[in-house]
């Protein structure tokens, strides 16, 4: 089919793009903002000019990408895998810090410039192979070993970043690979079983609790009946991670450890990111019902608030716009995955509908883990927030994933009911 | 993967449920957070952003009786820096160091000022010269935190006369902090730390106010004013004393820097103190702001121990002055009138054991009690003090009020040396260990008595007037006296008629232009290894006394020494020549 005469047929989907501009006019907005501080300082008050010029590139990739065919895309997948698993190598020999996480070695820079993180190509590119990989699968995997290739497609890349340590996008891969495996059909008894070590090994702080996980997932085991072997696997694998937790905790770097720790008790860390927590719920709850005014607000400001442009953005929303702005900005993206879920269940196919599952899997943990972040909810793990957050590479990546849904929506079925939707 | 439409809609229907509820979750949360607990972080914010910067109150003024200034405040600069940290301070005042001169110990003193007051600005000079403040001023961008601010100065104008009466001012100290008395005070708030300073603090404190600048999250002042409306600080009503400024200040210049000793003015009627002067002095005012330590090192090594407030601290056996408290235990048991002779008369000496000398080697002969006061002869009062007997003596003076404090509104007044009873004597040298023939020498002034001026010329109130005594006071209020004096009208009268006789008797030349005369009592004191110290407690005009004036020149040889400064100070406060003609030398 001739990429022109999609796009004539089937129009673009408008809700879609104009949620995506309005998040994204909100954000460039918001970086404004929190560049306007008392003591002015030139790198960040001039960053929603950078913005917004990159802004203007993503729509022209938009453009570009929306010419090319779901096929096109699903063909892309695996070169551009295999770069961004290359370049996530080689961001582990010459990768430069920057900004809260200047020890992890996450950019890319040549001469002195950085260009980017090879992490955000590597979501978008992984969420692809992912899909291809769960496309091709006739049936949903039904036991473990069936997802041994999924499970390789996604630890490849996420072994890589959480080698940086960037435990943050670390986060967001295993949210991608759930997410996909749910809309794959795989039954939720396989996804626990397969979370479970991980659960222990939260849950193995307190032997209480882990000894009641433990039961739980016994009779888990035994109900959902997998191969025996599996179930052996599994069983054990929890006892291990139970056991070896505390000493996986000694191999923490002291900043993760006080990271975690932080999250539990902000005041243990006054002076470092509880300081950086507690400054931002400051500043988030004396913004009221009706904010201090956009570019008002004094938390910001006088820099009390860390990070304002970047992890921090939302803190200003908070603070500037009150609940009203908290709630309006939410509501922008629960529209932008409602729309997105929509396009997922209306694609002609497993692939297109994978990816777009995928990349609301994607932004979902993005905005959770960073905007739980800033009320405490979450513990301070450096991911930015998509569309809002100052930072080129992701804007684009997140501008290519709206193309990208915009195509397969376009390509989608054109019947709304024909699914019953 | 099954892509069945029915199976892809059930599992939208899930993803759908768990974005709904994830973003209700979020939303509650931000809607506590900003709705229901905004107030307290609203609270937070401003705590975080505004710093309260005191503004010092102007200590209220000092007037003394006929309104003139013994304390008032000058216009003065204090220099303060706010910093986030101690590492921040110390790296300012090095900076500081550049452009003007900070010692180290004034370094160190507004590191101790900050960790005292974290918040509050650290005061690096309380008292910052003009030219300190116009280099800062000038260069103020490159100090962000640096605070610059006007602070009243107490001033004394007359600091030399003052110091034993009026106090200082200083920083509250440390160990000042925890006590109760100060419960509401800061660190870095100046208080009275002597005098009526101290005594009256809580009278003269000014309340402060403050002023709000906004600092960022570095502790850098980003706006100075109109952040929040100041509070200014108020001084209080001013402090109206007793005191004669001009009598005062003529001690001073009568003392001038030869004379050590003190002098004590009280009206008899009320026991306002007239004046208090502690010889040597000092000047007050280079207390303030900061006393340097050269210079208080200087009155600590001062042989001569200016920082001893003699007129409240310095215990004098009074000596002869001390023979009316003899003569009116006497005269209150009925053991004598005023015309009643001993049985031995006075041959410069009497023996007891041993001889008790008279000051008179060729003595006074056959006296009454109105002649002995008047001659001082000491073998009178020797029988005297032998037919009181030690017990009714000492409980005697203990009624007159010798054994306590005279209760003035001064800090730090020392309690006067007299034996209670017998026991002081059991106690301090042992059942054996004394003499009962003491009561000799206590009735003519020596031996265990020790007076400060301050409790001589309480007592000389009570002879001044109708028998009671006045409690001293420097701050005009309702005036407290105290029969101390059981005699009758006609004793009373006989004493005084005595006193006068002291001072009149002889040459009645000077008496007549005027017509006024002093009453009072001289006392050579023995204070070995030293020169005799001389003693004059008396009043003035005799006939209707306006003033009661005690002092003690150290040193001063004998009484007619102290006598003749006495008459000089009541001269000029009752501003007419007195007689003075004759005064025994006891």
């Amino acid at each position: 089919m001739p990429v022109t005469s999609v796009l004539r047929r089937q129009s673009i989907d408008f809700p879609l793009l104009l949620i995506a501009l309005l998040l994204t006019t909100f954000g460039i907005a918001m970086v404004f903002s929190a560049g306007q501080i008392d003591a002015p300082s030139t790198i960040t008050a001039g960053a929603w000019k950078r913005q917004l010029s990159w802004f203007g590139l993503c729509l022209a990739a938009t453009w570009v990408v929306t010419r090319g065919s779901v096929r096109l895309i699903e063909w892309s997948a695996w070169p551009l895998y295999a770069l961004s698993c290359a370049l996530l190598v080689l961001v582990l020999f010459i990768g430069t810090g920057a900004g809260t996480a200047a020890s992890v070695k996450g950019w890319l820079s040549i001469g002195g410039v950085r260009i980017g993180q090879p992490a955000e190509l590597a979501k978008l590119a992984t969420t692809l192979m992912l899909a291809r990989v769960l496309a091709a699968q006739r049936e949903a995997p039904r036991s473990l070993m069936d997802l041994w290739r999924p499970l390789l497609v996604v630890g490849i890349p996420w072994l890589l970043v959480m080698k940086q340590p960037d435990l943050g996008t670390g986060i967001v891969f295993i949210g991608i690979c759930f997410a996909m495996l749910f809309w794959a059909g795989v039954q939720w008894q396989l996804l626990l079983m397969l979370a479970s070590p991980g659960i222990s090994l939260v849950l193995a702080f307190s032997t209480g609790v882990w000894g009641a996980w433990f039961l739980i997932l016994v009779a888990l085991v035994l109900w959902y009946r997998p191969f025996l072997a599996e179930g052996v696997v599994v069983v054990v694998a929890n006892v291990v991670t139970g056991v070896v937790a505390p000493l996986l905790w000694d191999k923490l770097k002291p900043y993760q450890q006080k990271r975690l720790l932080v999250f539990l008790d902000p005041s243990i860390d006054m002076r470092g990111s509880g300081y950086h927590v507690t400054q931002s719920k400051v500043a988030i709850g004396s913004g009221g019902l009706f904010g201090q005014g956009f570019t008002q607000g004094s938390q910001k400001r006088l820099q009390f608030l860390p990070e304002r442009h970047t992890d921090f953005i939302f803190s200003v929303v908070g603070e500037e716009l009150g609940f009203l702005g908290v709630s309006v900005a939410l509501a922008l993206f629960l529209a932008l995955f409602l729309r997105s879920t929509r396009v997922a269940s209306r694609a002609n196919d497993a692939f297109p509908s994978l990816v777009a599952f995928g990349f609301v899997a994607a932004w979902f943990v993005h905005v959770m883990v960073n905007v739980g972040m800033t009320l405490n909810l979450m513990p301070v793990t450096g991911i930015p927030l998509p569309f809002f957050s100052y930072g080129p590479s992701f804007l684009l990546v997140s501008w290519v994933a709206v193309a990208v849904l915009l195509r397969i929506s376009a390509e989608g079925r054109g019947q709304p009911d024909a699914i019953g939707l | 993967m099954s892509y069945h439409p029915n199976s892809v809609l059930r599992r939208a229907r899930v993803a759908r449920g768990l974005l709904f509820v994830s973003f209700l979750a979020l939303g509650t949360a931000f809607f506590r957070a900003q709705v229901l607990d905004s107030a307290s972080y609203a609270l937070q914010a401003e705590s975080n952003r505004l710093r309260e910067v005191p503004l010092p109150g102007a200590r209220g003024i000092i007037y003394d009786r006929k309104g003139e200034i013994i304390a008032e405040n000058l216009p003065g600069y204090s220099v303060s820096i706010l910093s986030p940290t101690e590492d921040s301070l110390r790296s300012a005042l090095r900076t500081l160091s550049k452009v003007i001169t900070i010692d180290s110990a004034q370094q160190a003193l507004a590191v101790r000022r900050y960790r005292r007051a974290p918040t509050r600005p650290a005061v690096i000079f309380n008292d910052a010269s003009f030219q300190v403040v116009s280099v800062l001023e000038e260069r103020r961008v490159e100090f962000p935190g640096l605070i610059i601010q006007s602070s009243p100065k107490r001033y004394y104008p007359d600091g030399e006369a003052m110091a034993a009466l009026v106090g200082y001012t200083g920083e509250i100290s440390e160990d000042e902090l925890t006590r109760e008395r100060f419960v509401e005070y800061k660190a870095g708030q100046q208080i009275g730390k002597a005098g009526v300073e101290l005594e009256y603090e809580e009278q003269l404190r000014g309340r402060e106010g403050s002023r709000y600048v906004e600092v960022d999250a570095r502790n850098r002042v980003v706006r100075d004013n109109g952040v929040r409306a100041d509070v200014q600080p108020e001084a209080p009503a001013p402090l109206r004393t007793n005191i004669d400024l001009d009598l005062q200040k003529y001690a001073h210049d009568y003392f001038g820097d030869s004379l050590r000793g003190a002098v004590v003015a009280l009206e008899p009627a009320t026991g306002g103190v007239l004046a208090l002067y502690s010889a040597p002095s000092y000047d007050i005012n280079r207390f303030i702001g900061g006393v340097s330590g050269a210079f208080y090192q200087s009155l600590l090594d001062d042989e001569h121990k200016p920082l001893v407030n003699r007129a409240l601290q310095g215990t004098y056996p009074p000596a002869s002055t001390w023979k009316l408290a003899t003569a009116a235990i006497g005269l209150q048991l009925g053991l004598v009138t005023m015309d009643t002779r001993m049985e031995r008369g006075c041959t410069g000496g009497y023996y007891y054991g041993r001889v008790f000398k008279c000051w008179d080697k060729k003595g006074h002969g056959d006296v009454t009690l109105a002649q002995a006061i008047a001659k001082s002869c000491d073998v009178y009062f020797y029988q005297l003090g032998l037919k009181i007997g030690l017990a009714r003596l000492l409980a005697g003076g203990v009624k007159l009020g010798f054994g306590e404090k005279t209760g003035i509104d001064l800090p730090n007044e020392r309690t006067p040396i007299w034996p209670e009873s017998r026991d002081y004597f059991d106690r301090k040298y042992g059942a054996r260990g004394w003499n009962p023939s003491v009561v000799l020498s206590l009735s003519i002034g020596q031996a265990n008595n020790a007076q400060t001026p301050l409790n001589m010329a309480k007592f000389y109130t009570a002879l001044a007037t109708d028998g009671s005594a006045a409690t001293p006071q420097i701050v005009a209020r309702e005036p407290e006296r105290k029969q101390i004096l059981n005699l009758t009208a006609e004793q009373l009268e006989g004493m005084k008629m005595a006193l006068a006789d002291v001072v009149s008797r002889g040459t009645a030349a000077g008496a007549q232009i005027r017509g006024l005369t002093i009453a009072g009592k001289t006392g050579t004191a023995q204070v070995p290894p030293l020169k005799d110290f001389a003693w004059f407690v008396g009043y003035a005009p005799a006939d209707n006394p306006k003033i009661v004036l005690a002092i003690v020149i150290e040193e001063g040889l004998h009484g007619s020494a102290a006598a003749r400064v006495a008459t000089k100070l009541m001269e000029r406060y009752l501003k007419t020549q007195l007689t003075m003609s004759s005064v025994t030398n006891d």
